[in-house]
């Protein structure tokens, strides 16, 4: 809730931390000035890569009070325009699973580590992000707090589809999960399918975990985003970022 | 990778992105997400050559009926031209 009288600011930068294997790789880090202490947010980037749409999507966790930080998993790919970047990772089949989480623990030790966050982090991603964001969830040796699953495609994955960077399907790691999941879904969305997402609710549902899944109407793959009108779903949208800052006010406040 | 329908295919020839020409050396073929186009899926071509990093790429996003139409012109176009330099089977 914004305070009129109160003071407001922010920063925002790129930042280097230490990703899988030690490498070095780029992050872009955004967080509220003030002492805190904060809860921080992961933001884990969608297919067109590390591109602008998650540099704002940092200053916005910021602006509601969250320590923000969302690495490039494609620093190893190359550097230059994001979707020139992403168009390589698009054509060798997408980042390495087990590189993602190794990315992802560096950033959430990094998270940790700085004296004016509170200790509790949550993980975000759309897109293939979102997958990614469920597999943190899982695999995590860190460990998250909460998870935002946004339309992440390929949870569900035929063996096919399996390769050496997606070697397992995501949903055969659920009985892993170790914090409540949110995941904000669009029925006619074709990765994934709402027949996709109800295996996955499945899934969790045998497993008994913590989970809320919303399922909009009138709603594609990736409903947020603006820059893109074919996929920018306006209604579904306000409410899910209203979701959103709801469950992590819950699971991180 | 939403879809996983991705291939490389090993090619020789000439490009031009923004500025330049460049010679191209792989081409990344792909029905998933477009960049630009509206549309959930298209048929996504990217001319590049990895040695001259990222930024060597000439894209190109189709639908997927522009795509077989397009395709279907250039098989017959190499037929003709096969013809030209040939002469008639």
């Amino acid at each position: 809730m914004t305070d009129t009288r109160a003071y407001e600011g922010l920063i925002a930068e790129t930042i280097t931390v230490q990703g899988d294997g030690g490498d070095s790789i780029y992050a872009y880090f955004a967080r509220p000035l003030g002492e805190g202490p904060f809860p921080a947010m992961l933001l884990l980037h969608h297919i067109p890569g590390w591109d602008e749409w998650y540099r704002e999507t940092a200053r916005r966790y910021a602006h509601h009070g969250y320590v923000t930080i969302c690495p490039d998993l494609y620093y190893r790919d190359g550097h230059g325009e994001p979707e020139d970047v992403a168009a390589k990772v698009r054509a060798e089949g997408g980042a390495p699973d087990d590189r993602v989480v190794g990315d992802a623990d560096g950033c959430i030790a990094y998270l940790r580590s700085l004296p004016y966050v509170t200790g509790k982090v949550g993980v975000m991603g759309t897109c293939s992000g979102g997958r990614h964001s469920f597999l943190v969830g899982c695999r995590s040796s860190e460990g998250v707090d909460a998870v935002v699953d946004c339309w992440g495609g390929n949870v569900v994955m035929p063996p096919e589809n399996l390769s050496e960077r997606q070697p397992v399907a995501p949903i055969d790691y659920t009985a892993d999960l170790a914090a409540p999941l949110l995941g904000l879904f669009g029925e006619n969305d074709f990765s994934p399918t709402p027949d996709q997402v109800a295996e996955h609710e499945a899934a969790l549902q045998r497993e008994g975990k913590d989970y809320e899944f919303h399922m909009y109407p009138n709603a594609g793959h990736g409903f947020f985003y603006y820059h893109y009108p074919q996929a920018y779903a306006a209604e579904a949208a306000v409410d899910g970022w209203e979701k959103i800052w709801d469950f992590l006010e819950r699971k991180l406040g | 990778m939403c879809t996983m329908i991705a291939e490389k295919v090993q090619i020789a020839g000439s490009g031009k992105s923004r500025d330049r020409w460049f010679p191209i050396a792989q081409t990344y073929v792909s029905f998933d997400h477009p960049f630009h186009l509206q549309r959930e899926h298209a048929l996504n071509l990217d001319f590049v050559n990895e040695e001259l990093g990222t930024g060597a790429r000439v894209a190109v996003e189709l639908t997927p009926e522009d795509a077989r139409e397009l395709a279907t012109t250039i098989l017959r176009l190499l037929d003709e031209g096969a013809e030209v330099e040939t002469g008639p089977a």
